[in-house]
């Protein structure tokens, strides 16, 4: 730990307050403690009440670290795994501190109570939050910071801070005078923290808004950035587990002669796993625990374990399908359409097969247990959690399981566990292993095949049309597994039996249906489900929008007109996307190659809203996007070179649902895909060639863009298809055109 | 157990392990070179793509038995060749990475690439880079960045 100096506190907000010190070794530290927030999840020991405790973790305990050698080191309260926080937040509160962004350096914080998000109450990514949460924030963090370096520079200088300005690093006085930060950190940090200081206008900022390329680019191209996967802990161990054939199966017997004859293999073990149990091999490096576990004569216990079926579930969800379920919403008086001949409208039962998000870094963590302690290092969107499921495993409490944050390759949301199953079954073999650190790898067939999927969906749609085309009622049953049942989020998601990640996206749809109803069956399935990047909207979005696209070709109106007109008058971020898409098409949507064809969509998802444009062919019979124009309002755009970023790229992972072979199928319990030889995400040809970005200009607060570009792209792409073929496509994946 | 002598970015390295062990492991775990990735083990996705004798090669797959005397040359070390100083330079100038876990096995097929065909066409990108999974799905930008390393490359020759 830093030994401070000097502290001084003070409340800077209802929220929380800074602590601020200084230690000669490392300059200026300020910290913002958070209280706990109304919206906080219930996590069992995360209810705890009263004042805001420091927190106790090891150092930098600080949110800014402004050293004597000039640079400034920013803690990054979420992980970076792609979204681009790690250059985006720090480049907020640098703007606000005047700092120099060439010499703002970023780090991954640890878990500690400090860096939770403020409006979740548990350090995490998800939702699409870490810009739009912790912006104010980062703002707030900045100004204060400079207000004090400004204050102690005026002190030194008999001034008053008014008369002072800052520019990149350094605060110049009335009458020529010039000092660094770092020169003025020792001193800043006996200034009281102001209670409350002015943000910058628009108009000022010099980084907020402008076009920053991310700050971890030259590690991540040279080999250099370590991510989880690459850690070298002194002493560590590699282990594998044998997963069980079918989700929650047991162990009954295990023959591992063979295994353990494997130059290297330390021990062979069985572990009980989240579900059921499994069989651990430890080795000295990962290609022996893996030729080893592949030696292992593993007999399972299937008994009582639901063996789930892919084609039996379908035939389940169809007859579930065609009954009401529970309400989520219900205006007007949606049998009317009960009374409408079928001439009049549209029957449509779409369905979604599970999907696996497959981030490109496996999945891993390494965990060393020295009794009264333990060390986490984890690609983690759930530190919170997943430091206290550690703790659980080693009868430690949170505070005594150290929680590294490490960079990760990708996520989608499968970082994001409730039971931390990845970490618990670290954390077992660990317990095992006591003294010595264990890296526990999941191998990408470990992925493939070891659950946490998006859910399976049937939509089943009946539509009654109007005589003037649009929609006169909508009845609409979706039926699936709750993602939050059974963990401590669905108090936050669920209401009156409905699970709201779910129906996101349809039953709170910014269209105006007169007599509309969303009803739907949860299903209970021995498959383990999770949040895929956009959740609910990842299904939604494809049955909403090309629906629309359905009525709009029925009613021989132009898409974008149709859409227009169904718009509730309130929907005006979805409106100003569509205006903008459908200005920034104009030229190239009027003169399409022959064999060429639109597709459009648009939706709103966290808070932004989206509008896509395609432009698609079939080529060896796939589609073949020539081009894809986003239209964005997100509100500001804190750094509109990554929220661009996130928007070319993210379509592609919204594919993923139009490949051939993307989906997760299970025949007698076992998932029948293994790697990516038979789960096939999008590769280069898939993806459109070029894609063009467009946001909307906004000063309205900063809304999220990491999952906001997955639901528009596959509902835009099909709508060409059908354009193309005159077929409907209601099935996924798209196993043919 | 067995020990092999090989040729890593110019310099000689000896390993002694078992002759079945792929070349990605020997390099992230014996040499401690981890920027050469591990995603699927089968040869699907890229991510361990290395130069083995001048030639683009999924090191999960390649025992390292098999390797002999070719030079191997890997992410860390392809700064040192002109044209993977332009590709990686493109790369950071066209801000192509998110999560990057992918970006090594990328930037190694796209030198690949270049250093067979100066002026690749999207077709000839479609080709080379066909078998590189990215899931963040950086691929409108890999493309850009490929044309503006060619370009670099085609302004310093000339």
């Amino acid at each position: 730990m830093v030994a401070s100096a000097r502290t001084a506190e003070a409340d800077v907000s209802r929220r929380g307050f800074l602590r601020v010190s200084f230690a000669a070794a490392s300059g200026l530290l300020v910290s913002l403690y958070l209280q706990p927030s109304p919206a906080r999840i219930a996590l069992g020991q995360e209810a705890a009440q009263g004042p805001p405790q420091p927190p106790k973790v090891f150092p930098p305990d600080a949110f800014v670290n402004i050293r004597p050698d000039g640079k400034i080191v920013i803690q990054v309260n979420r992980l970076e795994f792609g979204q681009g926080v790690h250059t985006g937040l720090p480049l907020v509160l640098a703007d606000e501190l005047d700092a120099d962004w060439k010499n703002v350096v970023a780090e991954l914080a640890p878990a500690a109570d400090v860096y939770k998000d403020p409006l979740f109450g548990i350090q995490m990514v998800g939702g699409s939050g870490s810009i739009a949460h912790s912006f104010q924030q980062y703002r707030e963090l900045g100004a204060k910071t400079r207000a004090m370096l400004v204050a102690a520079a005026a002190d030194r200088w008999k001034t008053t801070p008014d008369k002072c300005r800052t520019e990149a690093g350094v605060v110049h006085g009335p009458s020529g005078q010039s000092a660094t930060y770092a020169e003025l950190a020792s001193e800043a940090a006996r200034k009281p923290v102001p209670v409350s200081v002015r943000l910058k206008s628009p108009a000022e900022f010099k980084l907020i808004g402008k076009r920053v390329k991310r700050i971890d680019s030259p590690a991540k191209c040279d080999g250099s950035l370590k991510f989880g996967l690459d850690l070298d802990v002194p002493g560590m161990k590699v282990a594998v587990v044998a997963h069980p054939p079918v989700f929650g199966a047991r162990v009954k017997s295990v023959n591992d002669a063979e295994a353990r004859r494997v130059e290297g293999v330390r021990d062979v073990f069985e572990i009980p796993l989240a579900k059921g149990s499994g069989v651990a091999v430890v080795a000295d490096k990962f290609w022996p625990a893996k030729q080893a576990r592949n030696l292992l004569k593993i007999e399972w216990d299937l008994a009582g374990v639901e063996a789930a079926d892919t084609n039996e579930l379908w035939i389940r969800y169809r007859e579930l399908g065609r009954t009401p379920g529970t309400v989520a919403v219900s205006q007007g008086d949606a049998s009317a359409i009960d009374k409408k001949a079928t001439s009049d409208g549209i029957m449509a039962e779409y369905e979604f097969p599970y999907l696996a998000h497959s981030p490109m870094e496996p999945l891993n963590t390494t965990v060393r247990f020295d009794g009264d302690r333990a060390e986490v290092w984890a690609g983690s969107q759930f530190q919170t959690v997943d430091q206290m499921a550690v703790g659980e495993v080693l009868g430690l409490k949170p505070e005594q399981v150290t929680f590294h944050t490490e960079m990760a390759g990708g996520g989608f949301g499968r970082r994001a566990v409730a039971d931390s199953h990845v970490q618990r079954e670290a954390a077992t073999i660990a317990k095992r292993l006591r003294g010595t650190p264990v890296k526990l790898v999941w191998t990408r067939e470990d992925d493939v095949q070891g659950g946490y999927y998006r859910p399976m969906h049937l939509h089943r749609v009946e539509i009654a049309i109007g005589p003037d085309g649009m929609p006169a009622a909508w009845r609409h049953v979706i039926v699936g597994q709750s993602i939050t049942a059974d963990t401590p989020f669905a108090s936050f998601t669920t209401k009156n039996g409905v699970d709201s990640t779910m129906t996101e996206g349809t039953a709170d749809t910014e269209y105006a249906i007169p007599n509309f109803q969303v009803s739907v069956h949860h299903t209970k399935v021995n498959v383990p489900v999770l949040w895929w990047r956009s959740v609910g909207h990842t299904h939604s979005a494809f049955v909403m929008e090309t629906l629309m696209d359905e009525l709009a070709l029925r009613a021989r109106m132009d898409p974008f007109a149709y859409r227009r007109k169904l718009l509730k008058p309130d929907a005006k971020k979805t409106r100003r996307a569509l205006d903008l898409l459908d200005q920034t098409t104009a030229a190239w949507r009027s003169k399409l190659p022959h064999g060429h064809a639109l597709g459009v969509s648009c939706h709103q998802s966290f808070g932004t809203a989206v509008g896509c444009a395609v432009d698609v062919s079939i080529e060896n019979k796939r589609p073949r996007i020539h081009r894809a124009t986003v239209a964005v309002d997100c509100g500001l755009a804190v750094n509109p070179l990554s929220v661009e970023s996130q928007f070319q790229a993210g379509l592609s992972f919204g594919l993923t649902q139009l490949m051939a072979k993307g989906a997760i199928t299970l025949k007698n319990g076992r998932v029948e895909q293994r790697n990516f030889d038979g789960y096939v995400p999008p590769y280069i040809i898939d993806a459109p060639i070029a894609v063009d970005v467009h946001i909307a200009p906004s000063t309205e607060a900063p809304t999220g863009c990491g999952e906001p570009p997955v639901p528009v792209i596959s509902p835009a792409v099909v709508n060409a298809l059908s354009r193309l073929t005159g077929k409907r496509y209601r099935t996924l994946p798209l196993v043919s055109i | 157990m067995a020990t092999y002598k090989l040729n890593v970015n110019g310099q000689q390295r000896e390993v002694t392990v078992d002759p079945s062990t792929p070349l990605l492991w020997v390099l992230r775990e014996d040499l401690k070179m981890t920027g050469t990735k591990f995603g699927c083990g089968i040869s699907a996705c890229g991510a361990c793509t290395v130069h083995v004798g001048g030639i683009a090669t999924r090191s999960c797959i390649v025992p390292v038995s098999h390797v002999g005397d070719r030079p191997i040359v890997t992410i860390e070390g392809i700064g040192q060749d002109a044209v993977g100083r332009a590709v990686q330079s493109a790369w950071v100038e066209t801000d192509v990475v998110q999560c990057g876990y992918c970006q090594s096995g990328q930037i190694m097929a796209a030198v690949a690439l270049l250093k067979a065909t100066s002026k690749p066409t999207d077709q000839n990108i479609d080709e080379s880079m066909g078998g590189n999974l990215c899931r963040c799905g950086t691929y409108p930008r890999i493309r850009e960045a490929i044309k503006n390393a060619a370009m670099q490359l085609t302004k310093g020759a000339a």
